[in-house]
């Protein structure tokens, strides 16, 4: 075997939270101790986010190792082993065959996990910036766009607007001074491709976008990113200045005469500045409200000018189209979606992470082969695709294939890639009230539909999870869902009932065990369930005792404990802290005989880690 | 008015659209936004107080009180919801004694409830300061808890 030329190791927000700092500080060390001089780098998201904290060893000779689940400790083992007496630690080491990583076509995610965001010469060792060198020596900005068009890309935020002919239009668009703006104000809870994208390859971004302001004809654009993400607008300061410092972001561009900045805008925590108005508004310095269209952004967007806007992952695809061509991209995918899309896989899946797909692959392809399926082996419920604005789709459906048309006729949509995975703990009346609270609390209270409306459903909701609901709710959800789907300005509005419609349409047996029965099924909704102490399995440790918030869970030591009903909040704690499978949960009818029959299939949120 | 904030509403003055860029500096400056900043901030943009209130109320990110000197954010995400979140809140209520959007009346710690931080691979999580801490249960976040404090 050779010698070990690198050792790097994945710091994205997921990897570091994961404990990856601790696993490079080790790293450091114990080289240092044994006197072994192996560079030790930084990349992004390597994507297996569900293995982190995840390190890989380069060898001289081009093989590599990828190891998954690190600690300091184990760390250092793979220093002594591995690097020292040439064994790889097998039992640590992520197979070439993971299917998790074998089923994936990667092109957005081409270089993510691959180079050192913060420099880029990693890019350019990986054609960085050959494209945007091959657009601004041989390309009229009419052809860039024929090729966008070619390529048949689509707009990856959610909507599914072809890129080239809002290039086009916004070439067409009367005006001089032109915008373009990157949006990255990934606000799906659960969605974090563009997070992972921006800080493992924020490079692929910055040239995707002067490709598009070079088709365009502006020299300005705006990149507009969460708050949240820290690590995403650190990485995007040091690409900038980076690019600037070469010669692909200012003025006279590789000696050309095409100029072109771009400014880092953060966002202030309003999830309807993912919509296109609200998000100049925003940029503005306005309060971040939607606006009517027309007039549309490419006639009259920033400032009244001519804007362009195109979400982070679109930005991303565009330089492998200029590289490679729009025909060789439009091989990938189906008839109406081409190429390949980027999910954040996350919820009751086993193999979480980022992961990029060709498009037409099914959702059972995804969750089954590249997810490998449920955690714990419970039973598939339903996925959530597309956030607050999309919708859960049944088992029955999981045939489907990705792609924009497809996954729209389910009542759900593509979105902007937040895949969540649900089993039969997860309530879907608990889903869609969560969804409904999010939209509520988020719409801007422009229209009255989605102001009210969502508050109205909201309640309804709510009193369906308390147990206090009635048949003709069902109805009334549906009316009120129609409503504010037509009277609403933007899309936060006009898909904020998704989540309701799908929940209703697939799920509504659950509805009616809530309504009628005053059951919750999946054992989640508080005001449904009690949790009992079961005498012939509980050790007296007093765990629970010691988790309860409200001493309803109370007894000796050795001696089976009981929880106290009335002082009982049905947090969960007790069960999440008991080793033993002592604590039941039962619904339904107080001290049925259920409760009595064992600890059901179904855990609480969270369970046991 | 202090050099610090003076400086800082000069190197914006002019800039447009630099009224959300000024209130996160001015947070970062001061840990919160006062009535006299915003009227200093008003007077710098040429926009009324009522103007630059009603753009800070909008978003979320704008604290109006002192924070804590801990910041915790517990994510609500799709991912932290049906992976438990609720629970880690009934933690923080326990062990601190108070809710999303209070502060401990020692100024230890703040609570603050985030609609999605992105780390939905190791839900649920908590983010107290710069630091994610993810995978959690009650258990854990009493122990990340129980290190801050010290």
């Amino acid at each position: 075997m050779s010698a070990v030329a690198e050792l790097v190791v994945g710091l994205g927000s997921c990897g570091i939270a994961a404990g990856a700092h601790q696993v490079q500080e080790s790293l450091l060390q114990e080289l240092a101790a044994r006197g072994l001089k192996v560079p030790v780098t930084a990349t992004g998201c390597i994507g297996a986010c569900h293995r982190e904290p995840l390190l890989e060893v380069r060898e001289e000779g081009g093989a590599s190792y990828l190891y998954g689940d690190l600690d300091a400790e184990k760390a250092r083992r793979v220093v002594a082993e591995h690097l020292l007496e040439g064994r790889p630690v097998a039992e640590w080491l992520i197979p070439r065959d993971y299917p998790y990583l074998a089923l994936q076509k990667k092109i957005v995610l081409a270089n993510c996990g691959l180079i050192d965001p913060e420099n880029i010469d990693d890019y350019l060792a990986v054609e960085g910036y050959q494209a945007l060198r091959r657009v601004l020596s041989s390309m009229k900005p009419g052809e860039v766009i024929r090729e966008v068009e070619l390529s048949g890309l689509r707009g990856r935020g959610g909507a599914g607007f072809p890129t080239g002919t809002k290039w086009s239009l916004a070439r067409a668009a009367r005006g001089t001074k032109k915008y373009l703006i990157c949006n990255a104000d990934e606000g799906d809870p659960g969605a974090f491709m563009d997070r992972s994208l921006l800080e493992s390859d924020p490079h692929a971004v910055l040239e995707g976008m002067a490709i598009a302001a070079f088709a365009i004809g502006c020299d300005e654009g705006y990149m507009y990113v969460r708050a949240e993400y820290p690590l995403a607008i650190k990485r995007l300061r040091v690409a900038i200045r980076q690019a600037e410092e070469r010669g692909f972001l200012g003025s006279g561009i590789l000696g050309t005469g095409f100029s072109f900045a771009i400014h880092l805008k953060e966002g202030a925590g309003a999830f309807v500045c993912g919509e296109e108005t609200a998000m100049m508004a925003s940029i503005e310095g306005q309060r971040g409200m939607p606006r009517v269209r027309p007039p549309f952004p490419a006639e009259r967007g920033l400032w009244g000018a001519p804007t362009n806007i195109n979400n982070v992952e679109t930005f991303g695809n565009v330089p492998y189209i200029i590289r490679k061509g729009g025909a060789e991209y439009a091989k990938t995918g189906t008839a109406r979606s081409k190429g390949t899309k980027v999910f954040a896989l996350a919820g009751k899946i086993k193999h979480g992470g980022m992961i990029e797909v060709p498009m037409g692959i099914s959702l059972r392809e995804v969750i089954f082969k590249v997810g490998g399926g449920i955690r714990d082996d419970k039973r598939f419920k339903a996925v959530q695709l597309g956030g607050p604005s999309g919708g859960c789709i049944p088992e029955s459906l999981l045939d489907v294939q990705v792609d924009y048309d497809s996954l729209t006729a389910t009542g759900a949509i593509m979105g902007s890639g937040g895949m969540v995975v649900m089993d039969e703990s997860t309530c879907m009346v608990d889903v869609a009230r969560y969804f409904l609270s999010f939209t509520q609390n988020e719409s801007c209270g422009k229209c009255t539909f989605c102001r009210m409306g969502t508050k109205r459903m909201l309640e309804v909701l709510e009193r369906i999870t308390a147990g206090q609901g009635r048949m003709s709710d069902l109805d009334l959800l549906g009316e009120l869902a129609i409503k504010v789907k037509l009277a609403s300005l933007c899309g936060l509005g006009q898909t904020a009932p998704n989540p309701v419609l799908t929940t209703l349409k697939y799920f509504r047996d659950e509805y009616v065990e809530h309504i009628l029965r005053k059951r919750c099924p999946a054992k989640q909704c508080r005001a449904l369930i009690r949790y009992a102490v079961l005498p012939e399995a509980c050790t007296g440790c007093m765990a629970c005792a010691k988790a309860c918030p409200t001493q309803a869970a109370v007894g000796e030591r050795k001696k089976a404990h009981a929880i106290i009903q009335e002082k009982c909040i049905k947090c969960g704690l007790c069960y999440q802290a008991c080793r033993f499978e002592a604590i039941a949960i039962s619904t339904g009818e107080p001290a049925s005989a259920e409760a009595l029959e064992g600890r059901g299939a179904e855990a609480p949120r969270g369970g046991k880690t | 008015m202090d050099q610090a904030f003076e400086r800082l509403l000069e190197s914006w003055r002019g800039t447009r659209g630099n009224v959300i860029p000024l209130l996160q500096k001015t947070q970062e400056l001061r840990g919160f936004l006062s009535q006299e900043d915003l009227r200093a901030i008003a007077r710098a943009t040429g926009r009324s107080p009522a103007q630059i209130y009603g753009v800070a109320t909008f978003y979320a990110q704008f604290r109006f009180h002192p924070p804590g000197r801990h910041t915790l954010k517990v994510c609500h995400g799709t991912a932290c919801h049906v992976n438990g979140a609720e629970m880690l809140d009934t933690t923080l209520k326990m062990e601190l004694g108070i809710e999303a959007g209070q502060t401990t009346s020692d100024g230890e710690f703040s609570i603050e409830r985030v609609a999605c931080l992105g780390c939905c691979s190791l839900a649920p999580v908590v983010m107290l300061d710069a630091e994610v801490h993810g995978r959690l249960t009650g258990d854990k976040l009493k122990k990340v808890l129980r290190k801050a404090k010290q």
